[in-house]
């Protein structure tokens, strides 16, 4: 028999930090909710403004608080389903810190507006570099581990945990591809079309691998664990990792329906999305049958309790994601509150009950102690169920609502509502999910003072000692063994397998998009942007304006009616990055230009309320006051030049003069609207973006 | 535009759909037939890592 010890530690730092940064992520969360409803709470500066802060929300959630809590779960688990200790604590230690400090530079400058723009992919290449280093580290940290195990048999969690490392891996390098022009700002290496479809198949991967696969292998253990029984089909477990890690893969395009994107592509992720109800379906109803047999438990037992609502939102959501992935639905879903309810079903029922689950039963087993209060536990998860249905019910209402109020016409044939009607009537409803969210982070105060509690009455088991025969003592089993057992027992292999599975998934879904350049018709009169227009474009990135309006105007009649002609793919073929955007708070602005005068969006960006009263928009104040920085013009031009865009030859030479021209022209045609401004303010180069944007089509 | 015009720019382009679903009816009829065929004190074995 060996005797080694189980490293509690790096466990209990990644739990701690999980709940510190799940209440700065879902404070800023409670903040942007309330900014919806109240603009004045953007404060007029740009570091609280909703653009800026929502990518911190989705990051610190996403990554802080979820990323924290599936690293420290799977160190939990590896250790104790292999029999063995984590493979190296120094690993461990860089692994946690170099993830900690990944987080802390990410929020600075997402705050300070250095943003790729590609949701859920904000940060930057330096940062980008730092997550692939640390991804790496924590692999070597994981398969080290299972190369050193005392168990022969790898227990399903390790095959999720494995499938995730590998796949969010690849996600992460082929969505990252991008040209630096300055130490921290880049451009997308691709453009318009593709870069949609590769922003996409890495966000909704994010979600499948990020987000899913790391929790269904916390799922496979803790459930057992905390119902005291073994997991009610091992054989269903099997099924469902390969069936989920092969049919996620192709989803991704369902998030692009009706856009300009290849319609084959869209119906292959259409299908692929239906598929994943079984796999998705069978692996929750695997988890409730396995808690069905201790119902005595659940009435009692907060985490029982909080395993099955998570569960349960898990099976909701993954039969509404396969749903809103059908054209018809997705019609009315997208680019309304509806997503953002889909999400929060997965993000505070699924992934944020999960993770409490597992602090409730991680840390008295760490401490050596029992939870301080079941009641209070109880409580959490009372409030916190109510806060997920506040938010949530008010949210599908507000994406119904919104949705039926675009589409409808008079009896003569016009637009029933200005967009601005559409958007006043679901403040209230604003309010409300503001309110549901608050409860749940309430729900966070009770489970940090509950767990704190625990701590001091315990005594922390930093290294546990445990005991199993090493794996060469013990006996091969003389029958030959069978193909999917011997995978099972060798996770390089396992490892290798599941990268194959995915990789075909990505490739047959991109390769064809990138081979063939006539997938995106060339228009001739789309040209490349202007030096000016290019910088309005960064500030428009900067300032987050894609997580409010939309770039896309779909064929149907009410938005062609709103907006304007439908988007083509041929249009976006300078864009990179792509600004599509997923949501429509405001209205899309894909052909704004040319709308209004150049006066109009001057006072409009100074004071939204007083051009459209009632609109939620915040104020931009700065743009007025900060000169554009034009020594970066030349890098710009020529970063492009670099990716393909066809400016003339040594074009970054001569750029400032035709940027200075153009903020010339725009100045003064504001200046004959009596607006005294100056032409080296970054609102001209914002204006002049905005009246290029979608004109192109129209010469 | 429509599908159709896509697809016919691609070289060959109906061995993607045939690829992708003869790997995934392959994977995925080969996991099912192995499952059904371990033996049950097997699949005891291994559902019992977690809780030993």
């Amino acid at each position: 028999m060996d005797k080694f010890y189980y490293d509690n530690k790096i466990v209990k730092y990644f739990g701690l930090a999980t709940l510190f940064w799940g209440v700065i992520g879902m404070l800023v969360g409670v903040l942007i909710a309330f900014q919806l409803a109240f603009p004045s709470l953007n404060f007029g500066i740009p570091y609280t403004t909703f653009g800026r802060l929502r990518p911190i929300h989705t990051n610190a959630v996403i990554f802080a608080f979820v990323g924290n809590a599936v690293f420290g779960g799977v160190y939990f688990i590896l250790q104790r389903v292999l029999k063995t200790r984590l493979f190296n604590d120094v690993l461990s230690k860089i692994h946690f810190w170099g993830w900690q400090l990944i987080i802390v530079l990410g929020a600075l400058s997402l705050v300070m507006g250095y943003t790729t723009g590609k949701e859920y992919a904000e940060l930057e290449w330096p940062l980008d570099i730092m997550i692939t280093l640390i991804w790496v580290v924590f692999g070597i940290n994981m398969v080290g581990t299972i190369l050193t195990r005392r168990e022969r048999h790898l227990y399903v969690s390790i095959w999720f945990f494995i499938g995730t490392w590998v796949t969010v891996a690849m996600l992460h390098i082929v969505n990252s591809f991008e040209l630096p022009f300055s130490w921290i700002k880049s451009y997308s290496l691709y453009a318009g079309v593709q870069d949609a479809l590769v922003q996409w198949w890495y966000g909704h991967n994010a979600v499948a691998f990020f987000l899913t696969t790391p929790f269904l292998g916390l799922m496979y253990y803790i459930v057992p664990k905390a119902a005291g029984r073994p997991i009610y089909s091992y054989r269903w477990s099997i099924i469902h990792f390969w069936a989920l890690i092969f049919i996620y893969i192709w989803a991704g395009p369902h998030h692009l329906l009706y856009t300009a994107l290849p319609e084959w592509t869209q119906a292959l992720g259409t299908v692929f999305s239906i598929m994943l109800i079984l796999p998705s379906w069978g692996g929750m109803l695997n988890g409730l049958f396995t808690i069905r047999g201790a119902w005595d438990k659940v009435r009692e037992d907060p985490i029982l309790k909080m395993l099955v609502v998570s569960l349960t939102c898990y099976g909701m959501a993954t039969v509404e994601g396969p749903l809103l992935s059908l054209k018809n639905i997705n019609a009315y879903s997208h680019y309304t509150d509806w997503t953002v309810a889909h999400v929060h079903i997965g993000a505070l029922g699924f992934n944020g009950f999960m993770i409490f689950a597992m602090l409730y039963y991680l840390v008295p087993r760490m401490w050596n102690t029992t939870l301080y209060s079941r009641t209070m536990a109880n409580t959490h998860f009372l409030i916190g169920t109510i806060g997920i249905l506040l938010y949530a019910i008010p949210m599908y209402w507000a994406g119904f609502a919104q949705s039926f109020m675009w589409k409808k016409f008079t009896e003569t044939g016009q637009l029933q509502y200005q967009f601005l009607e559409t958007v006043t009537h679901i403040v209230p409803l604003y309010i409300v999910r503001a309110v549901g969210g608050t409860l749940y982070w309430a729900g966070a105060f009770l489970a940090i003072y509950n767990l704190s509690k625990t701590i001091k009455q315990g005594t922390f088991v930093d290294n546990e000692a445990a005991e199993a025969m090493p794996l060469k003592a013990q006996a091969m089993p003389s029958v030959k063994l069978h193909w999917h057992t011997m995978i099972e027992r060798k996770p390089v292999q396992m490892l290798i397998l599941s990268l194959v599975v995915v990789a075909i998934g990505g490739l047959v879904e991109l390769v064809p998009t990138f081979m063939i350049d006539s997938n995106i018709p060339i228009i001739a009169s789309v040209k490349p942007y202007t030096p000016l227009e290019l910088q309005g474009r960064d500030i428009y990135v900067r300032e987050g304006c894609y997580t409010c309006h939309s770039q896309m105007i779909r064929p149907f009649r009410d938005e062609v009616a709103r907006y304007g002609d439908y988007s083509k793919s041929g249009e976006f073929i300078y864009d990179h990055p792509f600004q599509w955007g997923s949501k429509r708070t405001g209205p899309d602005l894909q052909r704004i230009g040319g709308k209004y005068p150049d006066s109009w969006h001057y006072n409009h960006m100074r004071a939204p309320q007083e051009m459209s009263p009632g609109s939620i928009m915040p104020t931009y104040p700065w743009l007025y006051d900060d000169d554009l920085n034009v020594a970066i013009t030349p890098a710009k031009i020529r970063a492009m030049k670099w990716l393909g865009v066809p400016y003339p030859e040594n074009y970054d030479q001569k750029c400032i003069s035709d940027l200075k021209a153009q903020a010339e022209l725009i100045s003064s045609n504001l200046n004959q609207a009596g607006i005294k401004s100056e032409p080296t303010k970054e609102i001209i180069a914002l204006i002049a973006y905005l009246q290029r944007m979608g004109t192109d089509i129209k010469k | 535009m429509k599908f159709e015009n896509y697809l016919k720019t691609i070289n060959q382009v109906e061995i993607y759909p045939i690829i992708s679903l003869v790997l995934f009816l392959s994977v995925f009829i080969g996991v099912v037939f192995y499952i059904y065929s371990l033996k049950k004190s097997e699949i005891e074995e291994r559902a019992n890592i977690p809780m030993d």
